[in-house]
């Protein structure tokens, strides 16, 4: 047993936080801020920080993951970081020549109190921003939060920062897109272009962090977002977030600079999550929904109940970040299974909220979020009440082995498989695919687990 | 040398791989990429800061601390005191195996411990919040220690994790609880991490049971953290020879074999890095001397086992251990003569780590290939130009702030293991006993040596050297590859392993040819683009039959 220290009785814990089921705020500002065309992600603190989220993102995406550091020593600690950031900036623009240096503080300039603003206002007035480049900042703190907090903030600071209204409404929406993968992002591009909507999608890690194999490593991907684009926003008819934790901050603040109304729906995963979604969008820009679009959810509805007794009933426990999290919880009812335990280290009361109300279905139900809500609490409540599928980032793979459970990666990090960069889990599609995924973990199971004489050639 | 004449003058290469700095920078860096002479080492510029914005590969002390030294250890608890996310990254990541004894024996490196810091921790102190978290490990698993790591915030808030330890310590009265003040500032990389690691683990750990156990020739393995299973290759080598380890440092260890580890009559270092302090202090104290080896390559192997042979001077052993050699040899040697016609004359690259830059040469020259280029990634002067530079290197005012422990032989353990004499003579006979060359003395001349290489000098090489394979890390794999040259990780060893010993030189023999031979890097363009993509292609049909 791998994790054979976890005792079945549960106790309450205040100090010590076992196999979180999260991680802290920068390396969501470093995920966000790749999804700006030209943009390099710059840690504001000691070295350690910038290797671990870079290698972090790397593991998941098996991607180059480029960002720079202010490399804190002692010196800076006591004296402040300010020197640090300022020959950063000159050496970065040297050296990278990116357009846009996107930094993020962490814990260690956060608690000297170093003031990104009032910093990059200094490069700027000593002349250290080349002429049509940029330096934007977000404050990230990891004591506060979470990673999605993180990229939330990051993602916040872009839209305040970069989007200008001119005066003059662009026939545009803006999508801002909560944590999700560079899959997910290019299928929201597809679909909004099969509606015939135009957007602003940002961030987009797509052609960022599934570059093709060239033969050369270009160190500025294609994809991301512009900086005309994000100016742009300022000017669209209104913005959609998807997600209220990781989006809906940055659609908040657009709207408070730029007076760009805005509308918050869950992130489109599973069948009635994507229909809201793809309502909401219909609605905000005046069009019909196409009969492709129809189509492809008709496709959905049909494996869902082609299939429907392989789900009814099946319990399953689940752990991840809350924007997946309530259309996913949604999702797994829609399917007639029972998510019976979920845990999320974000804090957050919207979330605590949402879920409470998608929970009335399951009377009973565990769940937990913020501070200690961790992946040890989560084993024990499998030990108490067993389940049939485990939902959740790679590190469920322990639970998982010792519990002999089927599990399926969803969330952040994956660092074991596949897939997650190229395959999207967001609308029809996603969601198709990731009943696929459902189905084929328990099948396997009872294909596995079968007595001879009840092993089924059909299914 | 044949290889180096393509290439251009490295002083030039020099030159271009630093045009792009600005000023200072430039002429900081240039101090830390010097060609090689083997018969006259150049000094190298190690173990400074790296210039903020620079692209490094280096990570923070707390990494060197918990993750590289202390993070082996099964039957600790290791709780990071500070934001989640230092605990999160460690989590797992570095590949450490280990052995329980049985499936009930302890083992809690599949776990992740935090406190979690607030920001009313920041605010108000997290020594309280610490306390209760330790209180907590011990009420749930009743380890016999726990270990407490600092992360940045911790020192700036001054959380006092020693006082806190000591008073958990004595409350508990049956578990060790001891502190690191690991702060990620601390130092310019992992290193001063290990070094702290070292301390900690010196004071806190060794020397706490002097049982003496059975076993003619015992040792301890240092700075071996097993990854991929490499303590284990050794292990097995060691048994076959009649050798007794009593504690690896720290790779499939445990607390009782790091508190017993005094009773050995030699230390044997490998990643000379991350635990020459160990070495050192351990000699101080105890009496026991210690020495380089390498167990990466099969004659480095064989080497290795021949100089413990040595060092303990007795005939049996040395005849088993020519035995052993003997035995194991012949199949390292049938899989080179297959593999070597493939990789013979290509070109490695290699930036990593302490050490691992110096040993995987072996393993190349044992394939037939020749390392351009090489640099550590937070090693110092000596581990490339060898211990006689220690006298004359400067202590920096980041090195300073990184406690050196006083240390004095023991009043009743100290007990020199062999005489002045004798150790002059084993040193004539060619053992660094006490003692490291370093990895400058082993390259060939005009090869480049550049300590902490940044991404813009690595890609620079790449396109000069067009290298045939380049190791590095996770953070450079996927970069290296964008460009159409393999990377072979020498952290995580891609998941492979082990490398060390005989079975694990031909594990790398034949990882090695399979990444450089690998069909897929000819798939990479497109027949289109090959053929120029439509332009003056006509269709070449032809029918089947006339
Ligand atoms: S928790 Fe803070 S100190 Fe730790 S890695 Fe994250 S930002 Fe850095
Ligand atoms: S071999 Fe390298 S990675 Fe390993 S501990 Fe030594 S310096 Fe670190």
């Amino acid at each position: 047993m791998l994790l054979r220290h976890t005792p079945k009785e549960v106790k309450e814990r205040e100090g010590l936080t076992i196999n979180p089921a999260k991680t802290c705020q920068p390396i969501g500002a470093m995920y966000a801020a790749l999804g700006i065309h030209g943009c390099l992600p710059h840690s504001h603190g000691s070295q350690g920080c910038c290797s671990y989220h870079r290698s972090t993102l790397t593991r998941h995406y098996k991607e180059p993951v480029m960002a720079a550091t202010s490399s804190f020593t002692e010196g800076a600690s006591v004296f402040g970081g300010q020197a640090n950031l300022l020959q950063s900036i000159e050496t970065i623009f040297a050296v990278y020549d990116p357009d846009i240096i996107a930094v993020h503080s962490t814990c260690l300039s956060e608690t000297i109190g170093d003031d990104l603003q009032q910093i990059t206002k200094k490069a700027s007035d000593d002349g250290k921003i080349p002429e049509g480049k940029y330096v934007i900042y977000a404050s990230t703190p990891s004591f506060v939060g979470s990673h999605v907090t993180g990229y939330a903030n990051m993602l916040t600071g872009i839209a305040e920062q970069f989007a200008q209204s001119t005066g003059e409404k662009k026939d545009q929406i803006n999508i801002i897109a909560g944590w999700m993968e560079p899959s997910d992002m290019r299928e929201i591009k597809r679909l909004s272009k099969e509606l015939g909507v135009k957007i602003v999608l940002f961030p987009d890690t797509s052609d960022v962090l599934d570059a093709p194999q060239t033969g050369k490593h270009v160190f500025y991907p294609k994809g991301g977002t512009t900086v005309e684009e994000l100016k742009s926003a300022g000017d669209s008819k209104c913005s959609l977030a998807l997600g209220c934790i990781s989006a809906e901050p940055a659609a908040i603040g657009l709207d408070k600079k730029c007076r760009v109304p805005f509308e918050t729906v869950d992130m489109p995963i599973g069948l009635s999550a994507t229909d809201r979604f793809i309502m909401s969008l219909s609605k905000a820009a005046g069009v019909e929904v196409p009969d492709e679009i129809t189509a492809e959810r008709g496709r959905l509805i049909d494996v869902m109940t082609d299939m429907e007794q392989y789900f009814y009933g099946k319990k399953v426990a689940l752990f991840g970040d809350p924007d997946q999290l309530i259309p996913l919880t949604e999702f797994l009812l829609d399917l007639g299974m029972k998510p019976v335990h979920i845990v999320s280290g974000t804090p957050g009361m919207r979330f605590e909220k949402r879920m409470k109300e998608i929970l009335q279905r399951i009377p009973g139900a565990n769940f937990k979020n913020g501070l200690n809500a961790d992946m040890f609490l989560l084993h024990q409540w499998m030990k108490n009440e067993p389940v049939d599928l485990l939902i959740g980032n790679t590190y469920g793979k322990y639970i998982a082995r010792d519990e002999n459970i089927p599990f399926i990666r969803f969330g952040f990090p994956i660092l074991d498989r596949i897939g997650h960069s190229y395959f999207p889990n967001v609308g029809y599609t996603g969601s198709l695919r990731l009943i696929e995924k459902i189905l084929g973990v328990l099948m396997d199971r009872q294909d596995r687990e079968a007595p001879e004489e009840k092993f089924e050639l059909v299914m | 040398m044949e290889a180096m004449k393509q290439y251009p003058d490295p002083s030039r290469i020099r030159e271009e791989l630093v045009q792009k700095y600005p000023a200072k920078v430039a002429k900081k860096r240039t101090k830390s990429i010097v060609i090689n002479d083997p018969e006259s080492i150049p000094e190298v510029q190690a173990n400074v800061r790296t210039v903020p914005g620079i692209i490094t590969q280096r990570g923070c002390s707390y990494a060197g601390c918990k993750g590289v030294v202390l993070g082996p250890t099964r039957d600790i608890v290791n709780i990071v005191h500070g934001p989640i996310g230092c605990s999160f990254y460690a989590w797992l990541t570095r590949r450490n195996q280990t052995r329980p004894e049985t499936p009930e024996h302890e083992n809690y490196i599949t776990y992740c411990f935090s406190t979690d810091m607030q920001e009313e921790n920041v605010v108000f102190g997290g020594e309280k919040k610490l306390k209760q978290a330790i209180q907590e490990a011990y009420d749930l698993f009743h380890p016999k220690s726990i270990a407490i790591f600092s992360t940045c915030p911790v020192g700036l808030i001054g959380d006092d994790v020693h006082a806190a330890s000591k008073e958990m310590r004595e409350k508990l009265g049956d578990c060790n609880v001891f502190g690191f003040s690991c702060e990620g500032y601390r130092g310019v990389s992992q290193s001063a991490g290990h070094h702290i690691a070292n301390n900690g683990v010196f004071k806190h750990m060794v020397g706490r049971n002097n049982e003496v156990k059975e076993g003619k020739f015992k040792l301890n393995l240092l700075g071996e953290y097993n990854i991929g299973g490499d303590a284990f290759e050794i292990e097995r080598i060691f048994e076959k020879c009649g050798i007794t380890l009593v504690a690896s440092f720290s790779g499939n260890s445990t607390v009782g074999q790091l508190e017993n580890s005094h009773t050995a009559d030699l230390n044997v270092i490998m990643c000379h890095r991350s635990i020459n302090y160990m070495g050192e202090m351990m000699e101080t104290k105890y009496g026991i001397p210690w020495m380089k080896v390498n167990f990466v390559g099969a004659e480095s192997t064989a080497k290795s086992l021949r100089k413990i042979a040595e060092y303990f001077d007795d005939a049996e052993l040395k005849a088993r251990v020519e035995e052993v050699i003997a035995e194991e040899m012949p199949k390292v040697k049938a899989i080179i003569d297959e593999i070597r016609p493939r990789t013979e004359g290509k070109t490695a690259m290699l930036f990593v780590g302490g050490s691992r830059a110096h040993h995987y040469q072996d393993l190349f020259t044992e394939l037939g290939m020749t390392t351009v280029a090489a640099g550590y990634e937070f090693a110092h002067r000596d581990d490339y130009e060898g211990r006689h530079v220690l006298p004359n290197i400067k202590i920096d005012a980041d090195s300073k702030n990184i406690e050196e422990l006083k240390v004095t032989a023991d009043p009743e353990l100290y007990q020199p293991r062999k005489t002045e004499a004798e150790l002059e003579a084993l040193k004539e006979k060619g053992l660094e006993i006490n003692g490291y060359e370093g990895m400058m003395k082993q390259m060939m001349k005009k090869s480049l040596v550049i300590d902490d290489v940044s991404h813009y000098e690595s890609e620079k090489l790449i396109e000069i050297y067009k290298p045939d394979i380049f190791c590095a890390g996770i953070k450079e794999k996927y970069v290296v590859q964008k460009m159409g040259v393999p990377l072979k990780q020498l952290h995580s060893y891609d998941y492979g392993g082990p490398y060390t010993g005989f079975v694990g030189a031909t594990n790398f023999y034949r990882d090695i040819d399979r990444m450089v031979n690998n069909p897929v890097w000819k798939l990479i363009k497109a027949p289109w683009e090959k053929a120029g993509n439509g332009k003056g292609t006509e269709l070449e049909a032809a029918y089947v039959t006339q």
